[in-house]
């Protein structure tokens, strides 16, 4: 008689248990548990939504994020200013340049030192730009995130463009590294402003491109509106911002209400709102803001003053101690950095506001009730940057 | 033919040959339509240009696919059940090799040919509906199962408008045999005028739109792609699913795109049969099967284009689709069938 | 009399057309006459890389590459690099002195200076805040190894990238930097 070993008869009660926890769970009120994990094609990253469903209906959800922690705000005590600026490049990776610009903000105001004009129009030229890179990004994905494969290519074909401009600048696709307390780190090269005009003109032709092929689609339509409906005052409560918010009917725009340091006071520009507050507003909103975008880049570029690209600062940067903090409307939502200084050279404490991670807390309360296709769309038009939510 | 030692009309070596037959006009139209449409068809419409590098503008990347997939290692979960995991992809494949068997490929090239072809090919084309079933439960993977539960209802609810659809074009035709189908559209007359025979997507528009419709669900593809939702299920009932076992779902997907475009051609366009010409010549049976090649082509590549550019639709609106929009549609046109084929 | 509105097509078949005429577009690139001739590895928006590549921006931080003669051993660079990926050390040496009677003067001499790219972020800190400039970007990116330790380029290497170093390019109307 073969002896079943210990390893068998473990795996054997595994087994059991495994089949008998099925069965209650299939056979509860609460509902089978999903786990959209963290690897998963919908999640944007690695976040995860444990859900329980009932057939194909949510009961219950939970977000479990924090699987793509890397320890910004402790390893922000320990490197100096410049290197700071570098690391936060990748904190809300699609959205390149807007990332720094809170925080050199923040710097530049304990420093009392502002930046020259010509420092000023291009850093918000900058700013658009990663707010075009990352939305165009948006709208590709949502194409495939609600099953249409290609939008995400003609998402990527045009971005390229953009990326391109970003590059002959800065030096770098993704993470320019570019902004510096006082100014810019280098000035624009020639024939910058013709090539980034042509290059809005791509964008503005692939957002109507886009809106044909998916805002205009009656399936899209069937599957968004309706969809993940946000009442504004829920809303505010939770500390949405940005697009988010915005598709529920508050107009409210960091870039028109506050003010920070960058050029938008002197462009004219439309805040898009809309009142409906479901998946198909949030998407459309950040269509239209995509358009409001170029269209900001195209005045701004035609009004550059010409003039220095740094104010005078010394060699070594030390901050003077004090505390501040500032807030910009990044693609994302609104993006701050509370800058603690103590007079050294890189910060005491920084805290980063970060906009996704607002934005997902309120997905518990949304996906009540809901389909699990309509997860998806839900998670998709919220659109979170998972270095955004866990830095 | 008597002098050879075995006689060519042997039972034996005609199942032989039909079933090599078979394997060859399963596989070829396979792979024409995935390098064509998935590869060739799908890069240029988002701007790019496919594989290029395995052979010339990429023509042998299927065969170094299936070279890949083949010698994968063979992943079964530790909770599947074994038995049906493995059985699972033989049953679709297998109800794609018998939807081929009653299709007419020229005058005399055919496989069988049943009197009650097209009711059979119906049938037969529901088992893949099991198979997928059968993936969906035994992957012991709560996306698998919520995949095949899934494709099992909008399957079953696509079927209807699929069978109705046709009910118009046996109407007409009068009879179920394929092949009496493919020569009642060659050798009929459109208001007298016989050029160019009486193909039936002329009358039967609506029939032919509806057929295409629940073809795209009966195929699970975009935007009847709940049962493989890859934004939501990773795979669906495919997800567990590596190596060969893989190859043969994907063999079976465009396969049977294949073998359903091979029936809306032969139904809708007029099958093997070119206008004007001789239909009982025996050149026909090498030139018939290319002409249904072509006429497979054209009916596929509204499947894929609708394929590449739709998201898709939630159950619940498809199920609506189904139920409330294409049933009732397709039973206007067989109404409106009966009445006009009676008229005329 | 009023004029009747046309009928809207669906937004379903007007998604068709686009996806249509992109493929148009890739497999039909020219324009004019030779409209008809397919070519759509011209149409296309994708590049065979390594076929044929495209060239990046001077700007473009591919590699960092050293001039060692500008070189003085101040250890700025390895001091602000976030991630501490240049390893550097230097001695010092007597050399004569300048005029007659005068004091030996001491002069640092660089032994060994490696930059780790496995490590390295590329964020340029180090370029930026060499005072003597013996660091420079080039666009150069083709350097990947097989070994991982082959991404530690050691002096000789750094050197060698010098060729690659693009020249200073003109700046936009209304800068003021010289270049």
């Amino acid at each position: 008689m073969t002896a079943v070993t210990e390893r068998q008869q473990l795996a054997y009660v595994d087994a059991q248990a495994a089949d008998a926890r099925v069965n209650v769970e299939l056979e509860t009120d609460e509902g089978m548990v999903l786990n959209l994990g963290p690897q998963h094609p919908a999640t944007h990253g690695t976040l995860r939504v444990t859900a329980k469903l009932d057939g194909e209906q949510v009961v219950w959800a939970d977000v479990v994020p924090g699987y793509m922690h890397r320890g910004y705000e402790k390893l922000t005590e320990v490197r100096t200013y410049p290197q700071v600026t570098t690391l936060v490049n990748r904190i809300d990776w699609l959205g390149s340049f807007a990332n720094e610009v809170p925080f050199i903000l923040a710097a530049e105001q304990l420093m009392d030192i502002e930046a020259p004009p010509r420092a000023r129009h291009i850093r918000t030229i900058l700013f658009e730009m990663a707010r075009v890179a990352n939305i165009v990004l948006f709208l590709g994905d949502l194409g495939v995130q609600l099953g249409a494969v290609t939008p995400a290519f003609f998402a990527f074909r045009d971005r390229e463009h953009v990326l391109d401009q970003i590059e002959s600048v800065t030096g770098g696709r993704f993470h320019p590294n570019f902004d510096r307390i006082g100014g810019l780190k280098d000035d624009l090269p020639k024939g910058w402003i013709a090539d980034t005009k042509a290059v809005m003109v791509r964008i503005r032709n692939y957002c109507d491109e886009i809106e044909t092929l998916l805002f205009g689609n009656e399936i899209f339509e069937a599957r968004t509106r309706g969809v993940g409906v946000i009442p504004a005052e829920v809303g505010m409560s939770y500390g949405l911002t940005g697009a988010n918010i915005r598709a529920s009917g508050v107009d409210w725009d960091l870039r028109r209400d506050g003010n920070v340091g960058l050029a938008h006071d002197q462009v004219d520009f439309q805040v898009w709102t809309h009142p409906d507050g479901d998946s198909f507003a949030r998407c459309w909103v950040r269509l239209q803001e995509t358009r409001e975008a170029t269209k900001i880049i195209d005045q701004l570029c035609d009004g550059l003053p010409g003039g220095p690209i740094m104010a005078k600062v010394p060699r070594i940067i030390k901050v003077p101690a004090g505390e501040a903090y500032v807030a910009t409307e990044n693609p994302l939502g609104v993006m701050g950095y509370y800058v603690v200084s103590k007079g050294d050279l890189g910060p005491f404490r920084t805290k980063i506001r970060s906009a996704s991670f607002s934005n997902v807390s309120i997905v518990p309360w949304l996906l009540r009730g809901v389909y699990v296709p309509d997860i998806i769309t839900i998670l998709a038009s919220l659109y979170f940057i998972l270095g955004d939510i866990d830095r | 033919m008597s002098t050879l030692a075995v006689s060519f009309d042997a039972y034996w070596l005609q199942t032989v040959l039909r079933t090599v037959g078979v394997l060859v006009a399963v596989l070829l139209p396979a792979g024409t339509l995935v390098y064509v449409f998935l590869f060739k068809m799908m890069s240029f419409m988002q701007s790019r240009l496919g594989p290029m590098e395995a052979g010339p503008y990429g023509s042998m990347q299927l065969l170094a696919e299936v070279g890949k997939w083949i010698q994968k290692e063979d992943i079964v979960p530790w909770r599947a059940d074994r038995r049906l995991f493995a059985l699972a992809p033989y049953v679709v494949v297998a109800s794609v090799f018998l939807t081929y068997v009653a299709v007419p490929f020229g005058p005399d090239a055919w496989f069988t040919n049943l009197d009650t072809g097209i009711f059979y090919i119906l049938a037969v084309s529901s088992i893949s509906v099991l198979g997928i079933l059968i993936a969906g439960w035994s992957s012991a993977n709560k996306y698998s199962l919520l995949g095949g539960l899934r494709a099992a209802g909008q399957l079953i609810a696509y079927e209807l408008p699929m069978v109705l659809a046709v009910v118009g074009v046996v109407i007409q035709a009068g009879t179920l045999n394929m092949q009496g189908i493919v020569m009642a559209q060659a050798e009929g007359e459109i208001f007298g005028f016989g050029g160019i025979g009486n193909p039936y997507i002329f009358t039967q528009f609506i029939g032919f739109f509806i057929f295409l419709v629940a073809m795209q669900a009966e195929l699970t593809q975009t935007p009847f792609d709940m049962p493989v939702a890859e934004s939501e299920l990773v795979s669906g009932y495919m997800t567990e699913y590596s190596g060969m076992r893989f190859l043969l779902f994907f063999i079976a997907e465009f396969a049977s795109a294949g073998a359903f475009a091979a029936v809306a051609a032969t139904l809708f366009l007029g099958g093997w049969s070119l206008p004007g010409v001789d239909l009982d010549a025996d050149w026909m049976n090498v030139v018939g099967p290319i002409v249904l090649l072509v006429k497979m082509m054209v009916v596929a590549f509204l499947v894929f284009w609708v394929r590449f550019t739709y998201p898709r639709f939630r159950e619940d609106q498809l199920q609506q689709l189904a139920w409330k929009v294409l049933i009732p549609l397709s039973l206007v046109n067989i109404l409106a069938t009966m009445a006009l084929k009676v008229a005329w | 009399m009023a004029k009747i509105p046309a009928p809207k097509t669906p937004g379903l078949v007007k998604g068709l057309g686009v996806t249509l005429k992109t493929m148009g577009r890739t497999m039909f690139p020219a324009r004019g006459i030779k409209t008809l001739i397919p070519a759509p590895s011209k149409g296309a928006a994708t590049v065979q890389y390594p076929h044929e590549k495209e060239t990046p921006a001077p700007r473009a931080r591919g590699v960092i590459a050293l001039k060692e003669d500008n070189c003085t051993v101040c250890m700025l660079c390895a001091r602000s690099c976030p991630d501490w990926c240049i390893y550097i050390e230097g001695h010092k040496e007597k050399r004569p002195p300048r005029r007659e009677g005068g004091r030996e003067r001491s002069v640092s001499v660089l032994d060994r200076f490696d930059i780790d790219y496995a490590l390295c972020m590329y964020c340029g800190i180090c370029v930026e805040v060499c005072p003597f400039d013996a660091l420079f970007w080039s666009p150069e990116y083709e350097y990947s190894e097989w070994n991982i330790a082959q991404l530690l380029h050691d002096k000789k290497k750094l050197g060698e990238w010098m060729d690659a170093v693009p020249e200073p390019e003109p700046l936009e109307i209304g800068a003021e930097a010289k270049r």
